[in-house]
């Protein structure tokens, strides 16, 4: 039975951190070399944390299922990267960055951890610049800032639209650099199966080498995952095609409470989805949002010719275009927060007003920007998206508007972490998207990037040696104990269960039917009927795929269709768990939208009095309910408010 | 649109691979390379067939995983763009498409159109990098960086370490991927106490991996598709010269 402490230290919001490094137990140098920490991801989280606790003295072991470090998801992020170092000189602090992430999440984040995250914001800035990282800048030399989402200042560091490359590419370097030393050991091509427990502690992974098949046991004295995030579990989405949710779910079976599973990110200004062939969703920039119009048709019988191809949305007159956002949202007009904006576009598309084939999707127009500023403009601020734009699509968006749609990006929920980054498993961790603990029910854009950094350079090398300092008489593992033969075998016996069913139909075609389930479902706009269909649908699912899935090739060789076949196993539990929690949160917050708890205007309902606190699932067993435990959210530094962009 | 696909067939890095014919129809021309090679796939498991592995993950074209050698080019026939980037309308109905791995002694085949290119972090790892620990630096704003400077650093910086580079060299050369890195390090002030031992550590380390030399045909960068120039080699082959003439030892 799991009890949750959050461990959130004594004091006022701005002093907790700096009481609890006064505080903190410390691992002498001599000691530190005596310890072997696991971290499995190489992403921001991932990398920083191994070469900042290689730095430190401790003996790294990092894991990716990548061929290379450098590739992680990360490094799909464009924007940028939020930190409160006010040089604008626009009034930015740190308690504002604080303020903003709690209240862009709808009130549903820990308030001690999102000011940490904003405390830390500005070290993260200074090392990457440290690092030899080409931020944009200014005449003077200095470093450039822009605006985006969710704020009312200029904020965000970038690197062109590459910024998540070039964080990344930063802490792969100072990885590298350990590896070199010999501190870090890295594990390329490796998928982490399991995790191995010791008395109730977290000692070791399990994983599959990816090129020999081999399974492979590893020891640590702690494990700490930063593997991203479980969008996937919906098939289509911004994720990378390999990015998934195992080694969360497989801490999840082990003990490691998952915590609001339901919050779910979605982007709305994505590429629409063009046919049934289609494997990822590209997103572009929510800058475009600065200048774009979007609208879709007044009259449905518009919209069916243009779906049917025997009209183009110039024959559309300025009278027969419906500015959906600018008439719901006078206010702030297209520039809403992300969820907001991907609501009305979906509320617009039900009601048949869709544009393209699908007739899923809305346009985004920039011929009043052109008229307004010239095309030079517009293409020294956006040329680099109309491009990418165009080589997907094949068409002229200074000519023609741009079509999209809003698509899976991120999610909030993750395994539950108290104020150490701890799971509910002693010694076992999670950082970055992995964990759930900032973002609340919705993340701001620029943030991630903070997130992952600040949790694996500027928290885990602290809060890590607050459980290793006992540590230190603990003689190193072998791997060959008794519970890691047994998880081994546990591993073994799964995937050979998988590869003896010999069915008729792919992992794909499992995977996007469960996709389909929860974008239908448990995607945009959830309600009581849905998520029951979703609950009876997932199972039923499952049951088909573990009788009829087909997995070509053997366990001892490259298998792509084995790897995808293990981690679309796992999405289907974590979908229907997805599906539970969204059933249990009877209100509207950020990215979760419950129809039965809105507005007459059908606007976003919470309800702070029944709600606000965090839904931490416990596993206990494959075929028994999971318990749900509450960690309930208080609020000492921020009053809640309801959100309104009218 | 209906096409023939040749595909380098290789069940493991010591097997005998071979070029093997494949016939896809309907495909539709909005569709990427990879839904296609996707199509084809979903096919061949239906018959109980392997599949055809090739890599690929981010499919945006900025993880720098993929890597296919289409019709005789890395990265197909398209310029600027990564594989996966690469869509089917480029191609007519009854083409012939050949696919192959990257063909480079420093980067073995491990099955199919799969090739390991840890040699690339080898090379990150000589010296690609400012030698400092996480925290105790200095504020962002104390080094002023002339735009000029950062932008350049950051045209360098882009290379995604694809490997299209060494791929389309016939020397198999490494050296537009080094010099983006020495290149990215040489505009900046960071890291400039330690710029003789880096470009030296990476330049010894790409001859020790089995990576050519370069002869200036530039095809690298034609076929780069992040566009990197070939100026940042010169960048390079500058701070080697200028670490060698000062008789400089790598003394760590």
């Amino acid at each position: 039975m799991i009890k949750l402490d959050a461990k959130i230290p004594e004091g006022q919001m701005a002093d907790k951190w700096t009481n609890y490094i006064d505080h903190a137990k410390l691992v002498n140098p001599s000691n530190k070399r005596k310890l072997d920490v696991i971290i499995v991801g190489t992403g921001l989280a991932g990398a920083a944390a191994a070469a900042s606790m290689a730095e430190m003295g401790y003996e790294v072991k990092n894991f990716c299922y990548q061929d290379s470090p450098r590739r992680a998801h990360s490094i799909a992020a464009q924007g940028g990267i939020n930190a409160a170092k006010n040089y604008p000189n626009d009034g930015d602090s740190v308690y504002r960055l604080f303020y903003d992430t709690v209240k862009g999440g709808d009130y549903r984040a820990r308030e001690a951890n999102v000011y940490r995250l904003a405390e830390v914001s500005n070290s993260i800035i200074d090392q990457c610049v440290a690092q030899g990282i080409p931020f944009a800048r200014e005449y003077g030399g200095l470093l450039d800032n822009r605006s985006f989402g969710g704020a009312q200042v200029s904020r965000t560091f970038y690197a062109r639209g590459q910024t998540g490359q070039q964080l990344l590419l930063g802490a792969y370097s100072a990885l590298s650099r350990q590896v070199k030393t010999g501190k870090v050991k890295l594990y390329t091509r490796r998928d982490m199966l399991d995790i191995v427990k010791i008395d109730g502690r977290a000692r070791g992974i399990i994983v599959r080498n990816l090129v020999t098949g081999e399974i492979e046991k590893h020891s640590g004295h702690a494990v700490v995952l930063a593997t991203g995030g479980y969008g996937n579990v919906f098939y289509l989405s911004t994720n990378a095609m390999g990015s998934n949710g195992s080694p969360a779910w497989q801490a999840y079976k082990r003990g490691a409470a998952f915590a609001n599973p339901c919050f779910v990110q979605i982007h709305p200004t994505c590429i629409p989805v063009h046919g049934d062939f289609q494997s990822k969703l590209t997103l572009m920039s929510e800058s475009l949002r600065n200048d774009g119009r979007i609208w879709v048709p007044k009259n449905k019988e518009d919209s069916i010719k243009i779906q049917k191809g025997e009209m183009k949305p110039i024959d559309i007159s300025e009278d027969n275009r419906d500015y959906y956002l600018e008439r719901r949202y006078p206010a702030f007009g297209n520039l809403v927060p992300r969820d907001v904006a991907s609501r009305a576009a979906k509320e617009r598309c039900d009601a048949g007003f869709g544009v393209g084939n699908t007739g899923l999707a809305v346009y985004l127009d920039f011929s009043e920007a052109i008229g307004r500023l010239g095309k030079s403009v517009v293409e020294a601020r956006y040329g680099n998206l109309f491009q990418m734009y165009e080589k997907i699509v094949d068409d002229n968006p200074y000519e023609t508007p741009m079509m999209i749609y809003p698509a899976i990006h991120y999610t909030m929920g993750g395994l539950w972490v108290d104020y150490n980054l701890m799971t509910t498993v002693p010694g076992l961790y999670a950082l970055g998207e992995a964990n759930f603990s900032d973002h609340g029910a919705n993340r701001l854009g620029a943030s991630a990037l903070m997130q992952g950094l600040a949790d694996g350079y500027f928290v885990i090398p602290y809060t890590i040696a607050d459980y290793l300092s006992d540590q230190i008489h603990v003689p190193r593992f072998t791997g060959d104990e008794p519970e890691f033969v047994q998880v081994e075998k546990e591993v073994k016996d799964r995937m050979n269960k998988l590869m003896n069913i010999k069915g008729s139909q792919s992992v794909d075609s499992f995977h996007k039917r469960l996709g389909h389930i929860m974008w239908e479902n448990v995607g945009m706009g959830r309600n009581t009927d849905g998520l029951n269909t979703a609950l009876t649908e997932i199972p039923k699912l499952r049951e088909e795929f573990w009788r009829d899935v087909r997995i070509t090739g053997n366990i001892e060789e490259y298998n792509p269709e084995l790897e995808k076949a293990g981690r679309v196993a796992d999405f289907l539990e974590l979908g229907e768990l997805m599906a539970r929690d969204a059933l249990n949160r009877n209100e509207s917050c950020g990215g979760h939208f419950r129809e039965e708890s809105q507005t007459e205007e059908g606007e976003a309902k919470r309800n702070d009095e029944d709600f606000a606190y965090v839904a931490a699932w416990e596993y206990k067993g494959d075929d028994v309910e999971p318990e749900l435990h509450k960690e309930h959210l208080n609020f000492e530094a921020i009053e809640l408010v309801q959100r309104n962009y009218k | 649109m209906d096409l023939t696909l040749k595909i380098w067939r290789q069940a493991n890095a010591q097997a005998k691979g071979k070029m093997v014919d494949y016939k896809v129809t309907n495909i539709s021309p909005d569709s990427s390379f990879f839904e296609m090679l996707d199509m084809l796939n979903q096919e061949l498991i239906e018959k109980g067939e392997d599949p055809v592995a090739f890599d690929h993950d981010c499919r945006e074209g900025i993880c720098g995983t993929c890597s296919l050698y289409i019709n005789g080019r890395p990265h197909g026939p398209d310029s600027g763009i990564t594989t996966c980037q690469l869509h089917m309308r480029k191609f007519k109905n009854g083409d012939t498409i050949s696919i192959e791995p990257w063909r480079a002694k420093a980067f073995p085949i491990i099955k199919d159109l799969i090739v390991n290119r840890g040699g690339f972090d080898e090379i990150i790892q000589a010296g690609g990098y400012v030698s400092i620990k996480t925290g105790g630096v200095p504020d962002a704003n104390a080094i002023a960086i002339p735009k000029y400077d950062a932008d350049m650093a950051m045209d360098a910086a882009s290379c995604i370490g694809c490997g299209a580079c060494v791929a389309t060299c016939k020397n198999a050369s490494a050296m537009l991927f080094v010099a983006a890195k020495v290149a990215q390090f040489a505009y900046l002030p960071q890291g400039k106490v330690e710029a003789k031992q880096r470009v030296q550590r990476m330049v010894a380390t790409m001859d020790e991996l089995g990576f050519g030399n370069c002869s200036n045909t530039y095809a690298c960068e034609q076929e780069c598709p992040k566009e990197i120039s070939v100026s940042n080699i010169a960048k390079m082959n500058r701070e080697f010269l200028s670490a060698k003439l000062c008789g400089q030892k790598d003394e760590a």
